[in-house]
């Protein structure tokens, strides 16, 4: 393991992503150090992301390079670095969850290749003329190899697993950092001038594989990075609004606005990475949606440059009559149509008082019935999320050593009670974590309205630190992904909406399916399957599942992994379920869902669309600026 | 012997060594290792009152008919009521005690495939299940869960027709054994559908208890399988297509009787003599039944089918997704091409692992020599059958290490009152008619001797079906080509659909099925796209076509029938009784030798198969359905049935 070795390149690599993984975890705390270039006359600069993301941040995992989970020479899971709150600390029953879960073994380690190999990397590409043009105008670029890796993946199982395995797919052929929106412009005409083809990128947080590069494009592939493009450029006070660069990471975008005492109140789970640019792209969702909305109902102002032009409405209103809602059509292209620089976001004053909670439920069944009450009397908390047993267990293992005696004796107590007194069986219970914003008051006051419905299901209040540690797992849960990769297990996260009275029948089929497909593929130990009620709506629900398990024995885990993932979505659909509610369309499965993309090629192909207006791609997750010709001499037959 | 391993195990052999006290009395643990804690009746029946669906369909109801929402809730809770089974361990301890010692009484051997049985506990810890026998007798009724007790698994309940509740004592002793009940014309009648379906719903959702129903919807009179009815089937797969279980497995299940107790009555109802009424009074009359000796009976539980796993690629499961759970929605065409090819696959595999005896082959071989057979021939031809249907993969209980007359003479024995033996002859028993009866009265007792025997040669019919119409195909057909060949196969395979039970959608698969299982047995060859018969397979065509030549010779006369009359419209019940006596003539006058056309159900058959055929239009006016024919059509079938036209030619298509 890292922390005892000394030398080899592997053990650094591995310390590096150790120190990275750990600075997570301390989910509302920025980053301090920052070698960025400092603020130079702007009112409020962020500062989180380095050019050279690879300063502070892993290359094949997941966060910062201090910030990681590890097993220490004494067998203990433990958290490295200082970012998180949980730095440092002790978790004594990860390991034998972790064991006996996946059947693995701290013997049997699988772990990355050492370090980034730039010479096994295909030398860039380039488009001379792109690249001459590029550099006559500024714009800041780079053709270093560990530049283009970074850019070259989002966060899909199979993107982090090849890199663990030294394996590199197509890359894009360069970096490019615009500092402001008419440097995208400058670029996007540049692209379509020399025929070169742009991927935007912003946090890197995809898993909808919408970063990957084609790997039969001819074409010269530019990464176009926004994280440069991270101010607020104003804040208007009266109409509660404030105008951002689109390349703003959400924990900046929060830190900076919480300085001027006000908040967005959107929190997805990749808040520390993901940017607002991003988000619009894939229409996310944040975790307190309830009190502030998802990204649709945040949205005032969208500024997107397009290879025909720069989209945007002529007004920042509330709402507006005038046909379709261009937003809509942004939001969700996953970066297909066009690079969205410049966003005007809702913003609230900082809510006075913020409380965790718990219940605890004896089965699912009665969980379920009570989010569905909350829903239906519309007073859900700003968040309120029903875990599964196996959830439950989990984040239980997750629970750090206690210093005192006297904790310890009292968790022994709650246990006995829920247990033993209250004849909930252990292997069904389930718990439904809560978080309430607003007034003191107000909040007490809603607290107790939500704890006299969870009793009519037989729900028992269960303490803030429950509640607490239950939101924590959805920060660390990539880092935890990484700790499973180092020892034969792999697994990921896909999420869905479905209507409400399905929601029960989804989350058993789906899991049963799950457990079945890995069984019928050869994995040799039950898979973890587990999943969580994550939003609640009045018609419907989200629901989020965990899918992990122990590859050994497997010849190509990544594809059976992609074969249950995909049974698994397959199960959502006949199910009633949706493909996706916040992450974006998983490209394996995009033949099953008709996207907006596939629409508006449908209609523009009958020359309903003035060709001015929008324009479309090939493949998703590219600009695609050889299209735009075809655009050319379609408008011209029309003429 | 059995060539096709399945083994067997003889379940009266320990009741006749040990007490069936202490077998009713034994401890019964139900094996179910699914997480739902199971659920009481009550609760059960509440649910169902509950649920949305009928809630749905009660406020409609009371719309429609402008009664008060109340009145409609209580009729539903009558319904329920008259419907509901209270399954209660003791009373199948009881019944258990009871059958144990009838069971003794009536049989040699109860075989079960104990193999099948641990299938079935598997299939029980992962899915509910769905219990699908075949019913050939009122004993089928409790076997199933007489075995399920002996072995420890979960005891079923089971659709069963009204009339049996009616019976005093025994209705509630059925309904505590876990019966429920079922009108038998429920019709339009909306209420009674939701509250039914939901019932069965609920119980496969809960996973309360198997579910057993027969799939052919009825006791099959001529001991063939009956084409399947469907609303069952519907109910007990639409729980997976909604999601509500992960999957359902569908269990087939296969009785065969050496000799069916209610025999004697079987031939008088297909030839329209009405059934009696099941009553508590005519079962205790019937107990001299018990004297008799039915020798063995097999149990076989076929390998579990997931419902998930035959949907696959065919139902679109996200069709459910665009209206609400419980709203009832009326199944699209593809389900319901799934579900009647799922019926029909059902009966297909309970006929695969039905056990032939002995004597269902030698039935056959009678019903061709009707005029009585030497018993040496008898026995040559029986024991060359034996080995035609093994080569057709047909189970066979013929006892190793017998000689062959000894098992044909006891075979004849336990048929005595079928058969009778004179000097060397082997015969059809029938009584004989009174002195100075009519000429119809002796050949309506003539008719009872050859149906019954014609019922132990339908045992066996199933394993020749296919490869007899081959067999017929080629002697109809003018040239040898395979199209040709084919075309006439798919013909009288459409002609006899509800006759010998083809799986739809089939017909290019089962030919080639036909075709290798006479080619493997050197009957035919197959050179160039052109099949012909061998020297030597000359007799197993003939014999094969000799099997079903009653049948073509039954549609014959009907054709016939139909055709000289001169009506626009006719109803079944007229049609049934103008078809009998324009028989009787026929056979007085020797003109036709089949007494299979004078059974009803080979009747109704005929119509369907007209229908099916588009050669009689079926009208429903004022609660009535009407046939009216297309001569012209039926006139074509006639002759290409009897070889003197071709049947028009179809697109060859093997699946």
């Amino acid at each position: 393991m890292a922390s005892s070795g000394h030398g080899s390149g592997r053990q650094e690599a591995a310390d590096r992503r150790l120190r990275l993984i750990a600075g997570h975890l301390h989910p509302r705390i920025a980053a301090s150090e920052c070698k960025a270039e400092a603020a130079e006359s702007d009112p409020v600069r962020a500062k989180t992301v380095p050019k050279r993301r690879q300063e502070v941040m892993k290359w094949n995992g997941w966060g910062y390079s201090d910030s990681r989970f590890l097993f220490n020479k004494k067998g203990q899971a433990e958290f490295t670095g200082r970012r998180y709150r949980l730095g440092g600390l002790i978790f004594p029953s990860l390991k034998d969850w972790f064991e006996s879960t996946f059947g693995a073994n701290l013997q049997h380690k699988s772990p990355p290749t050492a370090a980034l190999n730039s010479s096994a990397i295909t030398p860039p590409n380039l488009n001379e003329p792109f690249l001459q043009d590029l550099k006559s105008m500024g714009i800041p670029h780079s053709l270093e190899a560990e530049d283009r890796v970074f850019r070259a993946h989002g966060h899909c199982l199979h993107e982090i697993f090849a890199l663990r395995e030294g394996r590199f797919g197509r890359l894009p052929d360069m970096v490019v950092w615009p500092n402001c929106h008419d440097d995208v412009v400058k670029i996007v005409e540049l692209a379509c001038q020399h025929n070169a083809c742009l991927i935007p990128y912003g946090g890197g947080t995809s898993v909808s594989s919408a970063l990957e590069c084609p790997p039969d494009e001819m074409r010269s592939i530019v990464s176009l990075d926004t994280s440069q493009m991270n101010h607020i450029l104003w804040i208007d006070e009266k109409n509660l609004t404030a105008h951002v660069e689109a390349g703003i990471v959400g924990q900046e975008l929060e830190r900076l606005l919480n300085e001027s005492g006000f908040c967005t109140g959107h929190e997805p789970d990749s808040m520390e990475f993901s940017t607002l640019g991003g988000w619009v792209a894939t229409r996310a969702s944040g975790m307190k949606k309830n009190i502030y909305g998802n990204i649709e109902d945040l949205v005032v102002h969208i500024k997107m440059v397009t290879p025909r032009g720069v989209v945007e409405k002529s007004c920042q209103v509330p709402r507006m009559s005038t046909g379709p809602d261009i937003h809509h059509f942004i939001m969700g292209s996953e970066g297909t149509l066009g690079v969205v620089t410049e966003v005007t976001l809702k913003i609230r004053p900082l809510p006075e008082y913020q409380k965790y909670g718990s219940v605890v439920f004896p089965n699912f069944e009665q969980g379920v019935a009570c989010l569905r009450e909350v829903a239906k009397q519309r007073c859900a908390p700003a968040s309120i999320r029903l875990m599964d047993n196996a959830q439950f267990q989990f984040g239980h293992a997750l629970k750090p050593q206690v210093s005192s005696i006297f904790t310890s004796f009292l968790d022994g107590l709650k246990k006995f009670y829920i247990t033993k007194f209250k004849g909930f069986d252990t292997h069904r219970l389930c718990v439904a974590t809560l978080l309430f914003e607003g007034d003191r008051e107000k909040v007490l006051q809603h607290e107790k309205q939500v704890y006299d419905i969870a009793a009519k299901f037989g729900g028992l209040a269960a303490g803030e630190d429950n509640g607490q540690r239950g939101y924590m797992l959805t920060f660390v849960i990539a880092y935890l992904r990484d700790l499973g990769m180092d020892y034969y297990v792999i697994g990921e996260s896909f999420e869905t909406s479905v209507p409400w009275d399905r929601v029960l029948d989804l989350c058993r089929n789906v899991k049963e399916r799950i457990t079945r497909e890995c069984k019928e593929r050869g994995v040799q130990f039950p898979p973890m399957s587990t999943c969580r009620v994550t939003q609640t709506y009045d018609a419907g629900a989200c629901v989020y599942f965990y899918f992990a398990f122990n590859y050994r024995g497997l010849a190509d885990p990544v594809h059976v992994y992609e074969q249950v993932e995909h049974a698994a979505r397959e199960e959502i659909l006949a199910n009633g379920g949706s493909l996706s509610h916040h992450h974006g369309a998983p490209k394996p499965m995009s033949d099953t869902c008709e996207t907006t993309n596939q629409i508006a090629a449908y209609i523009q192909s009958h020359g309903l669309l003035r060709p001015r207006f929008l324009h479309l791609v090939v493949h998703d997750g590219v600009v695609d600026a050889k299209a735009t010709e075809d655009d050319e001499r379609l408008c011209r037959k029309r003429r | 012997m059995l060539s096709r391993r399945e083994d067997f195990r003889d379940i009266l052999e320990e009741r006749r060594t040990s007490s069936d006290l202490s077998h009713a009395l034994k401890s019964f643990t139900r094996v179910s290792s699914r997480a739902s804690p199971p659920c009481s009746v009550s609760t059960l029946n509440k649910t169902v009152l509950e649920s949305q669906h009928l809630h749905y369909i009660m406020q409609e109801v009371s719309k429609d008919t402008g009664e008060p929402l109340e009145a409609i809730r209580e009729e539903a809770a009558g319904i329920l009521e008259e419907m509901s089974q209270n399954l209660q361990l003791g009373y199948i301890r009881f019944l258990g005690f009871i059958l144990s010692k009838v069971f003794k009484r009536l049989f040699r051997k109860i075989n079960v495939n104990e193999e099948g049985l641990q299938r079935l506990q598997q299939a029980m810890q992962e899915s509910p299940v769905v219990l699908m026998p075949n019913h050939r007798s009122y004993v089928d009724f409790l076997v199933l869960s007489y075995l399920l007790f002996t072995y420890d698994l979960s005891i079923p309940v089971i659709a069963a027709g009204i009339p049996l509740m009616g019976m005093q004592l025994i209705g509630e002793i059925l309904r505590r054994s876990g019966a429920f009940f079922i009108r038998r014309s429920i019709g339009t009648d909306k209420l009674y559908w939701a509250v039914l379906s939901e019932y069965v719903k609920t119980i496969l959702r809960k996973d309360f208890a198997p579910v057993e129903f027969y799939v052919e919807g009825l006791r099959s009179r001529t001991l063939k399988s009956l084409p399947p009815k469907l609303g069952m089937m519907h109910m007990v797969l639409e729980p997976f297509f909604k999601g509500e279980v992960y999957d359902i497995s569908l269990v087939p299940i296969s009785i065969s009787y050496d000799r069916v107790v209610e025999e004697s009555l079987l031939a008088y109802e297909i030839l329209g003599v009405p059934k009696p009424k099941e009553t508590t009074m005519g079962l205790l009359k019937a107990r001299k039944v018990m004297d008799e000796d039915y020798g063995n009976m097999h149990v076989c539980f076929g390998h579990p089918l997931s419902v998930r796993d035959l949907a696959k690629g065919k139902v679109n499961r996200k069709q459910y997704n665009l209206i609400p759970r419980d709203l009832p929605m009326k199944p699209s065409e593809s389900i319901h091409a799934f579900a009647n090819t799922t019926a029909h696959l059902v009966l297909r595999l309970q006929q695969d692992n039905m056990v032939l005896s002995p004597w269902s082959l030698m039935a056959t071989i009678l019903m061709q020599n009707l005029g009585g057979i030497n018993l040496k021939l008898l026995t040559k031809q029986t024991v060359w059958l034996k080995w035609l249907v093994l080569d057709f993969g047909a189970l066979v209980d013929w006892p190793v290490q017998v000689a062959d007359s000894e098992v044909m003479s006891s075979g004849l024995s336990l048929h005595h009152s079928v058969v009778r033996c004179e000097g060397d002859q082997v015969l059809l028993a029938e009584q004989k008619p009174q002195r100075g009866a009519a000429p119809e009265e002796a050949v309506f007792r003539r008719a009872v001797a050859v149906l019954m025997c014609a019922s132990y040669r339908n045992q066996a019919l199933h394993v020749l079906a296919s490869p007899a119409m081959l067999s017929v195909a080629l002697s109809l057909a003018a040239a040898s080509s395979r199209a040709d060949i084919y075309n006439l196969y798919a013909f009288l395979r459409e002609m006899f659909y509800n006759e010998f039970i083809f799986i739809p959608d089939r017909t290019g698969q089962d030919f080639e099925e036909a075709c290798s299982l006479l080619q493997k047995c050197g009957t035919v060859q197959i050179i160039n796209q052109n099949i012909m018969v061998t020297d030597k397979g000359l007799s197993v065509t003939s014999f094969l076509t000799a099997a079903v030549e009653p049948f073509i010779d039954a549609y014959q006369v009907i054709f016939r029938y139909i055709c000289s009359r001169s009506v626009q419209e006719f109803t079944e019940k007229q049609f049934i009784s103008g078809i009998r006596t324009f028989t009787l003539n026929l056979i007085l006058t020797g003109e036709v030798k089949s007494y299979d056309v004078l059974s009803s159900e080979t009747q109704k058959n005929a119509l369907a198969s007209l229908v099916r055929l588009n050669a009689l239009t079926k009208k429903k006016r004022e609660e009535q359905t009407y046939f009216s024919p297309n001569k012209a059509a039926i006139g074509r079938t006639a002759d290409i049935l009897a070889g003197k036209i071709a049947p028009q030619a179809r697109t060859y298509s093997r699946l």
